[in-house]
């Protein structure tokens, strides 16, 4: 087992590494850069040219892409994420606190999303073709069609607006409340959908019947054998969400202004801030593949069949 | 001639009709459908159902209410949104054709190479695709749009891009699969090339698992598009890009809540119809689920 | 003499000591005209401590039969009608509460599919448990104790450690033995077993039909055991029925049957049986045609069709009409208008009414 994750995580840094290389080599097709972004129409003048190569120079935007990623590899072996041009600041002390509000938005949405997702599929696995399950299925369709910005939206104009329930702009622990439903029960929807797919295919197995032969009540049937098997599948699928709950969550902190690094990505793209937008691409890719490293591990742990081999 | 037992005749129905006559047996399907169908009517004929141009300001009407004049209320500029809506559905079946198209076509050919091809090949190909599958799928957008700066088309590549490992995957496994089954075990033995194989017995076999990924993954698409046009990295405003169109109108929340639902239900409703049109086609299509 | 009555139940249902008996048992599956009769009027009794084996070839019913016994029927499929009496209760009229309460206490049973009808997620120990803690009130602890007993009972090598085993990581004979400790777990009056030994080597069938017989022997446990093979009824049982097509067509001893069957169709099973009858050099026959379309209404005897005997006597009749049961010998009854003593009726039948005869 620690063997297993050892060996996991010294396979994560090829896959960084290539991610970085990736990035540096679309970075060297960018038209412009921060500098040039920032004092666009700004500044002209024999001075202002001057200014800017002076800054170009202090970043290495001046530099072929290779000796950029060289500098990059060297500053991050020193734990250093390198500045943001366009904030004066260090990168990682943009990053840090906004990461973490990232973090806390996505594990509630995460919470909300199992929990509403579970419990509806499992329901409408078990009144299959009622009109429980006809409602929760067609519900659900529809929120695997909904847009993550129109349902943010449509939150604030129904909580917000005409129930006056909550702030606009709620501030303190409140303010987590709106965007993690937000993106909790959008992605509900297809756990939803999986977890009662799983759990009618579950059903039909042999061992389900040869328990209910033994007499096994429904319940039983339900919560004991087919869950743990159902759960399986659910798994594969949730490593896959967590992925869309990053993604989601740069929409919903936009709507919502969570000053969370999905926020920070949009602005840091429109700014072309190379460093920080490489920052948070590094940052949310290995959040991704750890959460997916704990979701493979958590895998070997439900099902007895699968042997931890890397 | 009996059969397994039953003395009926089987009477061989051909691939479209059989699977035409279960999308019409499912309810959800036609609706999907017809939803699709009425999209394309109205791309089609946009001109002449409009009622009004639909990048004509007008003051006077600023954040009209609906009413038999503007039947869904105008915008934070006075244009009629109606007719906006109905030109957005272009944006909408562009965006669908066009990221389907980059996905779909790159993947499953890289899919096939790797499926089909030498461990070598399969082995470049696959970490390639593991290393796009390392970044969360908007992640992937979002550096593509860094790259070549936001608007319309770059967001519609970038998106067709970022689809590009799961079609890559799903080929590939499929392939895989299917090389092993007797019927390509058979076929070798009786002396087919690998060409032949591969277009002639295992390509028809891996269609139906991507017909019904190129379903579900096409509104995908389009919910991402528009979710950059929405925070600015796409389709640029004016354009009556459903996602576009909410950047500004979502101040006027409070005001003039229509203009803010309308393209937002407008791009509910068509992703909703093509996500149970998928249903539907899954449901034929996969034996698993007959 | 000709002994025939409408409701016959001759040698296939009847005592007042039967521990189970099925009475014009009816199982259908899907509605309108694609409705298959699966089972279509079965008459079925089973003595305490009886090895009662139904054999058919697959299709004919038997496992839908031995399925309905313990209402395992899913929908669309349904028990249209008939009676099943278990131990003097009456199995349809239960709700599904009494039923998952009955179900495993009184009648355990054992399917084809060993490793299928194991929970791959579940230690062994805790399935074989299962049982004793929810039905006997066990805790855990003692549960296990026991578990690991019961599979040491059905000779499974080192059970302390087997129990701690997951489905995956055992034989399909094991696998099997474990159904079997599960199915025995709380001692049940009836044990089904259908076609416990088909997905097996060869080499465990024999081993898994001698637990199978000496658990039952020991405890006087009843025994249903479905099979398509003879020749497995011959080492096995006491009595036999051999279903086709949904009905039962004959019963008797196993000794009546094998020495002497008298429906066309069980001749034409054992025939196409090895070792049963073939002396050296005889060719082994098959029964030509396929079992009729059950989804179909079938007037007369299903077998008519394939039925060598029908043709060479050319019985009409058949076609028409399902024989009732005969009473050929003591405990063997068989329905087949070909016997000799129903041809007697026939040929009465040709001046007489039809109702008198059948009355």
């Amino acid at each position: 087992m620690a063997q297993y994750v050892g060996r996991r995580l010294l396979l994560l840094v090829p896959v960084i590494l290539g991610i970085l290389l990736v990035t540096f080599l679309m970075k060297a097709l960018i038209p412009t850069d921060a500098v040039t972004a920032m004092y666009q129409g700004q500044l002209s003048g024999k001075s202002a040219e001057k200014a800017i190569a002076a800054l170009q120079a202090k970043y290495h935007l001046d530099l072929p892409w290779y000796r950029q990623l060289w500098f990059y590899l060297s500053d991050l072996a020193h734990g250093n994420l390198g500045e943001s041009v366009r904030l004066h600041k260090p990168v990682s002390a943009v990053i840090g606190y906004r990461y973490l509000n990232t973090i806390m938005l996505t594990g509630a949405a995460l919470a909300i999303a199992l929990v509403l997702g579970l419990t509806t599929g499992i329901v409408a696995a078990a009144k299959r073709n009622t009109w429980l399950d006809v409602t929760a299925t067609t519900i659900g369709l529809f929120g695997i069609s909904m847009p993550a910005f129109f349902f943010g939206l449509l939150l604030i104009l129904v909580f917000s607006v005409w129930l006056r329930i909550l702030p606009v702009v709620p501030h303190g622990p409140l303010a987590i409340v709106l965007p993690a439903f937000a993106l909790g029960i959008i992605e509900a929807a297809p756990l939803s959908q999986v977890t009662r797919s799983s759990m009618i295919d579950v059903m039909r197995r042999d061992y389900i019947q040869a328990a209910r032969a033994r007499g096994a009540s429904e319940l039983a049937l339900t919560i004991r054998h087919a869950l743990p098997n159902a759960l399986i599948v659910v798994l594969t699928i949730v490593g896959l969400q967590i992925g869309n709950l990053l993604g989601g969550a740069f929409i919903v902190e936009t709507i919502f202004s969570w000053h969370g690094i999905g926020e920070l990505a949009v602005n840091a793209i429109q700014w072309r801030d190379f460093a920080l937008t490489q920052a948070i691409i590094l940052v949310s890719a290995a959040t991704y593949l750890m959460v997916n490293l704990v979701a493979d591990l958590l895998y070997a742990w439900l099902d007895p069949r699968v042997e931890l081999t890397a | 001639m009996t059969v397994a037992g039953f003395d009926e005749e089987i009477t061989v129905i051909p691939r479209w009709r059989r699977i035409g006559g279960h999308m019409l047996q499912s309810r959800a399907a036609c609706v999907g459908a017809t939803i699709l169908l009425i999209l394309f009517v109205l791309a089609l004929f946009a001109p002449w159902i409009a009622p009004y141009d639909p990048f004509k300001i007008d003051p006077i009407h600023r954040l009209a209410a609906p009413s038999a004049a503007h039947w869904i209320g105008t915008d934070e500029v006075g244009r009629d949104l109606a007719s906006r809506i109905i030109y957005g559905t272009r944006y909408f079946l562009l965006i669908c054709l066009v990221t389907a198209a980059i996905s779909s076509s790159i993947g499953t050919l890289l899919g096939l190479l790797a499926g089909a091809g030498s461990p070598l090949v399969d082995g470049v190909i696959m970490r390639f695709i593991d290393i796009l599958l390392a970044f969360p799928y908007i992640l992937m957008v979002l550096v593509v749009v860094a790259v070549a700066g936001p608007s319309l088309w770059t967001g519609m590549v970038a998106v067709g891009i970022a689809g590009i490992p799961g079609y890559a995957r799903l080929v590939r496994s499929t392939v895989l699969t299917v090389r092993q089954e007797d019927y390509v075990t058979v076929a070798r033995a009786l002396g087919a090339s690998r060409r032949e194989i591969l277009f002639g017995t295992i390509l028809p076999n891996v269609l139906s698992p991507l017909i019904v990924y190129l379903a579900f993954a096409t509104p995908l698409s389009a919910l991402i598009a528009s979710a950059l046009s929405f925070v600015g990295l796409g389709a640029q405003p004016p354009a009556p890009e459903w996602g576009a169109m909410l950047v500004n109108s979502r101040t006027y929340l409070f005001s003039a809540w229509w203009a803010v639902a309308a393209p937002g239900l407008a791009l509910c409703i068509s992703i909703f119809g093509m996500n149970i049109l998928g249903n539907g086609l899954r449901d034929v299509l996969d034996p698993r689920n007959a | 003499m000709v002994t025939t009555t409408h409701d016959d139940r001759h040698g296939t249902a009847g005592s007042a000591d039967d521990l189970l008996a099925i009475r014009g048992l009816r199982t259908e599956f899907g509605t309108g005209d694609r409705t298959v009769r699966a089972v279509r009027g079965v008459d079925l009794s089973i003595a305490r401590g009886e090895i009662l084996g139904l054999v058919g070839e697959s299709g004919s019913g038997k496992s839908v039969l031995a399925s309905s016994i313990l209402r395992l029927i899913r929908p669309p499929g349904r028990i249209a009608a008939g009676e099943i009496v278990f131990d003097g209760r009456d199995v349809l009229a239960m709700n599904t509460r009494t039923l998952s309460r009955w179900r495993g206490r009184d009648i355990g049973i054992v399917f084809q599919q060993p490793q299928g009808c194991l929970n791959p997620v579940r230690r062994i120990g805790w399935q074989v448990a299962e049982p004793l803690r929810l039905k006997k009130g066990l805790g855990r602890r003692a549960a296990w104790d026991e578990a690991v007993q019961l599979l040491r009972s059905v000779g499974i090598p080192s059970p302390e450690s087997k129990a701690r085993a997951y489905p995956h990581q055992v034989s399909g004979g094991q696998a099997q033995r474990v159904m079997i400790a599960i199915a025995l777990a709380l001692r049940p009056k009836l044990l089904i077993a259908d076609e416990p030994t088909t997905a097996l080597d060869v080499t465990i069938q024999a081993q898994i039909l001698e637990l199978l017989r000496d658990s039952c022997r020991t405890h006087g446990t009843s025994l249903l055991f479905v099979t398509h093979d003879l020749g497995v009824i011959a080492k096995l049982a006491d009595r036999v029925a051999v279903m086709y097509a949904g009905n039962i067509v004959e019963t008797g001893s196993v000794g009546g049957i094998l020495e002497s069957p008298r429906h066309p169709y069980t001749r034409g099973l054992m025939d196409a049986a090895p070792r049963l009858r073939s002396s050296e050099g005889e060719r082994l026959r098959d029964i030509p045609g396929s079992i009729p379309n059950l989804a179909r209404p079938i007037p007369g005897c299903p077998f008519a069709p394939r039925c060598g005997l029908r043709k060479e006597l050319e019985l009409d009749r058949c076609d028409r009409e399902m024989p009732p049961f005969v009473q050929s010998a003591e405990r063997h009854a068989v329905r087949c208008w070909g016997l000799p003593e129903m041809r007697t009726a026939n040929r009465t039948n040709a001046a007489a009414p039809e109702r008198e005869i059948v009355r």
